[in-house]
């Protein structure tokens, strides 16, 4: 008897998971790899569905494995857009041959020609500045008014960074030696090295939160982590946010290196038209608001309203490089960060 | 007639009677398959190995390959001894002493292998983080440390995190050792005069040897198998680097060389205790006696020893289960939410299929051999719970890339018949990451099932021949009640160990599917820590259980 109870538990488990093992790729479907996992996307996927009656399927992991797994894929593949955190990384895709040019007017119109790929291959839906943050009562603002005087000798051990295999500083490496060319690049990157306060480690906000514990004064990061500790349910944390102060680098020349949450449409698309209404989506006015109001990134639209910390850190200029050069100089960057021995 | 038919029947009839031919059935059939579909990952492996090193390993040989092995080993050294220092002498004073709480702390010290290491050591990050609960007190004391005083998210600080969560598999063994094997070798020792500290050094330690071993093997495994808790600590070893050699440099042979060096590690740790161990046997007394009198110290000893005890208990499980008790409190996720049902839903069907299915080729594996005890079939046993010894990122890369191979060549067929939707079939589907995982953890259900096969007699196998009951009706009818409990065992272990299972899930997980692991690690890695502490109280939750019920099976059954 007990053998029978055994074997119905077993088979009644292996009917649960292989109708759950049904993949529903295929049908009405968009199928979406991203490498965004904020709460805020899943609300507006299923808003995507409430509104369009187009199931959403995502499969979330980082860039790397997702432009892999793409790779293997090949032409089966059921993705039909690739989202990334990174326009290097959507450079990346499009040179291996992952992603398809899409034509949609209201995309053109709506998103400005240097936040996208001049074939259109992937578009920025949203943008965030890779600002400075600095404890005010321990550096001038002067003194680190530059990328490059991050690197000066004369600031001493003050910095603090995470680690190069981040897309954002390889991002923020590759326009580094975009502008200044590979040799100044270089010895940019070993005296940034060299006034590191402490070996790279932690995300963006463990460096926020070393500068205020005193470890370090100043370093890179992106705008949001910063407007996240404003409105962190965390008192020590909002504490945190008192104590530093954000400052865009390179106003006076060639402008804040940005980045970009980009999305592009798959090679092998199976659902293209699905995935080109739901770049439309992205870019559609509602929904840029409230990825500027609740997540705190930059809208690529003009016309919507900013989060109150964008708000308070105003406008700025732009680094004027093409996204494309990020994606081209990503390699590049990656050596000259082994060789200097940012790790 | 130039052919003689009838020599050719007899020489067909003579073939036939050959060893090998008899011994072809069903049986041991299943015990070769097992072991061939074992074998896939490391074939697959080797047969890289030998085509080649590419550019991109070169380049990683060149500069960073150094660093990995050396923090790899430096890890394996360091977990593995302080867990000996803490699994051996708390499994010594709760089997042969009394002190305040020992029968808590006998079932209380296995609870941090319900915690995945990655887990603790988010929580850890937490506590010591400039925002934590630590720096926060020492702050509101206005006790001022140096800016560095409260780092720990480094090399160091990830070994001594991990100690912490591992020194339980040393315990476990230890204290079964201490209990039962060789109380009667300790009785005497204390009959002749030897003090408790002199029994422990000169008799309980040398001879315990046996289970220091295998426990601190399954330490060093878990170690070398970990990704989550080094990749969020910025530490780059081996298994790191066959992330970023694959992924992030996108060389997939550059990945199985780095898991090649990864199993060099792995076979040098387990031959060097071989060669060190040499001829030396270690008999024991199978069985057990009557369990030790305990010593019965001072009352200042038995509060050290109360003391000692938290000591592993408070680190390992008890500071970071409340500091993810805090991050629940302040974060808004919602255990109601269906997204979070899903993904326990998830967690568990797979959990729950891998371990029946895993305890179901075990007991056919291990019935097989028992069935038809060849040597051969004693090796291929051997070879089918190999997978342990295997970091599961070495695994997931070998069967992924036979996987793809298959299904790109299935799927030539199938579009024939369903037409070019069919997609790819077994890479990135469930019954691809079941497969995974039995291949993994298949040693997990082996154990309690084969320890317990080995309490029944052999006489039943004669005697229903005998009857001429076809061996199939015999285990079923007469093994299966005797080894109910090493069956339930295995599937209560096996279970939690996929609950926690992180580094494969992630390579070999489908597409829109996600499980509590994979999602706690992710958000975590996304700088949502307080989002992650929900997924992760119900792995440790699930993990209790089973933890609970076996430590309560096993000191019944004393």
């Amino acid at each position: 008897m007990k053998i029978n109870l055994y074997s119905g538990f077993l088979i009644g488990l292996l009917a649960c998971v292989f109708v759950s093992c049904d993949l529903g790729t295929t049908g009405n479907v968009v199928n979406v790899y991203s490498h965004r996992h904020y709460p805020i996307d899943q609300e507006l996927f299923s808003e995507f569905e409430r509104e369009t009656g187009i199931r959403v399927n995502v499969v979330s992991a980082t860039a790397d494995e997702l432009i892999t797994r793409l790779e293997l894929e090949g032409e089966r593949s059921p993705a039909d857009l690739l989202i990334t955190v990174d326009a290097g990384n959507l450079h990346k895709a499009k040179t291996a041959g992952l992603l398809q040019s899409v034509s949609s007017s209201k995309v053109e119109e709506v998103v400005p020609p240097r936040l996208r790929d001049s074939e259109n291959y992937w578009f920025a839906y949203t943008y965030r500045a890779r600002a400075i943050a600095f404890a005010p009562d321990r550096i001038d603002a002067a003194t680190i008014s530059t990328y490059e005087k991050l690197a000066r000798l004369d600031l001493g051990a003050r910095v603090v960074m995470r680690s190069s295999e981040n897309p954002y500083n390889q991002s923020l490496m590759a326009s580094i030696v975009a502008h200044l060319g590979s040799e100044q690049a270089t010895e940019w990157c070993r005296g940034l090295t060299g006034n590191f306060a402490r070996n790279p480690r932690g995300n963006d906000r463990d460096q926020i939160k070393a500068v205020a514990a005193g470890q370090a004064d100043v370093t890179v990061c992106n705008t949001y982590y910063v407007a996240k500790l404003g409105e962190s349910p965390n008192a020590e944390e909002r504490e945190v946010f008192n104590k530093i102060e954000v400052l865009f680098p390179n106003q006076q020349d060639r402008g804040t290196h940005i980045n970009i949450s980009g999305v592009g449409v798959t090679r092998h698309a199976p659902n293209k038209d699905n995935a080109v209404k739901m770049l439309e989506f992205l870019i559609s006015a509602p929904v840029q608001h409230r990825l500027s109001v609740e997540n705190h990134e930059y809208p690529v639209r003009d016309d919507v309203e900013l989060s109150p910390y964008l708000e308070l850190w105003g406008e700025f200029l732009i680094d004027t490089l093409s996204l494309e050069k990020l994606g081209e100089f990503n390699a590049p960057a990656v050596r000259i960060m082994d060789e200097c021995g940012w790790m | 007639m130039w052919l003689d038919v009838s020599k050719l029947t007899e020489a067909i009839g003579r073939i036939k009677n050959l060893r090998v031919f008899r011994v072809i059935n069903p049986w041991t059939t299943f015990a070769f398959l097992c072991a061939a579909l074992i074998a896939v990952p490391l074939v697959t492996i080797l047969y890289y190995l030998l085509e080649g090193p590419s550019e991109t390993w070169h380049h990683l040989a060149d500069t960073v390959l150094l660093t990995y092995v050396l923090n790899s080993i430096f890890l394996v050294v360091g977990v593995s001894a302080l867990s000996l220092l803490f699994g051996v002498s708390t499994a010594w004073l709760v089997s042969t002493n009394t002190f305040y709480g020992r029968s808590f702390f006998e079932w209380a010290l296995i609870l941090p292998l319900a915690v995945p290491t990655y887990i603790v050591a988010i929580a850890y990050a937490g506590i010591f983080d400039y925002t934590g609960p630590l720096q926060q007190f020492s702050r509101s004391l206005g006790l001022e440390f140096g800016p560095n005083f409260f780092e720990i998210v480094n090399l160091q600080g990830v070994m001594v995190i991990m100690s912490f969560v591992l020194y339980p598999y040393v315990y476990v063994l230890c204290r079964a050792w201490f209990a039962n094997q060789s109380s009667k070798l300790l009785e005497s020792g204390r009959i002749l005069g030897s003090s408790p500290t002199r029994t422990f050094f000169t008799l309980a330690l040398p001879v315990a040897r046996p289970a220091l071993v295998a426990g601190t093997s399954l330490v060093m495994m878990e170690v070398l198998n970990d990704y989550g808790a080094v990749k969020y600590f910025g530490v780059n070893t081996l298994t790191t680097g066959i992330f970023r050699s694959w992924f992030s440099l996108g060389d997939i042979s550059a990945a199985i060389y780095m898991c090649g060096v990864l199993m060099l590690v792995v076979f040098l740790l387990l031959g060097l205790e071989k060669w060190q161990r040499g001829k030396a046997k270690y008999d024991f007394d199978r069985s057990g006696g009557k369990p030790l009198t305990r010593y019965n110290p001072t009352t200042t000893k038995k509060v050290l020893a109360t003391i000692w005890c938290s000591i592993p208990l408070l680190l390992g499980f008890v500071f970071p289960v409340l500091m993810l008790i805090n991050w629940y409190m302040i974060s808004d996720t919602g255990i109601m939410d269906p997204a979070f049902a899903t993904l326990v839903g998830n967690s568990f069907s797979l959990a729950a299929t891998t371990a029946v299915l895993g305890v179901a080729v075990a007991v056919l594996l291990i019935y097989s051999i028992k069935l038809y005890p060849f040597w051969v079939m004693r090796i291929l046993g051997k070879f089918a719970i190999l997978g342990y010894s295997i970091p599961g990122a070495v695994i997931a890369v070998g069967i992924m890339i036979p996987l793809l191979y298959l299904d790109n060549r299935l799927i030539q067929y199938l579009e024939y018949f369903l037409g070019p939707q069919a997609g790819l079939l077994l890479t990135g589907s469930l019954v691809g990451l079941v497969f995974a995982y039995l291949v993994r953890f298949l040693a997990v259900g082996y154990f309690p099932v084969e320890s317990a096969f080995r309490k029944t007699s052999d006489q039943y196998l004669g005697a229903s021949r005998v009857l001429g009951i076809v061996p199939a009706r015999t285990l079923f009818k007469i093994y299966f009640p005797l080894i109910r409990t090493g069956i339930l065992s295995g599937i209560l272990l096996l279970f939690v160990d996929v609950m926690k299972e992180l580094p494969l899930t992630l390579i070999m997980r489908p597409f829109n599917f996600n499980t509590l692991a994979t999602r706690a690690f992710e958000l975590a890695s996304d700088e949502m820590v307080a989002e992650a502490a929900a997924p992760s109280l119900v792995i440790i939750l699930t993990g209790i259980l089973p933890i609970i019920l076996l430590s309560k099976l096993v000191s019944g059954k004393k």
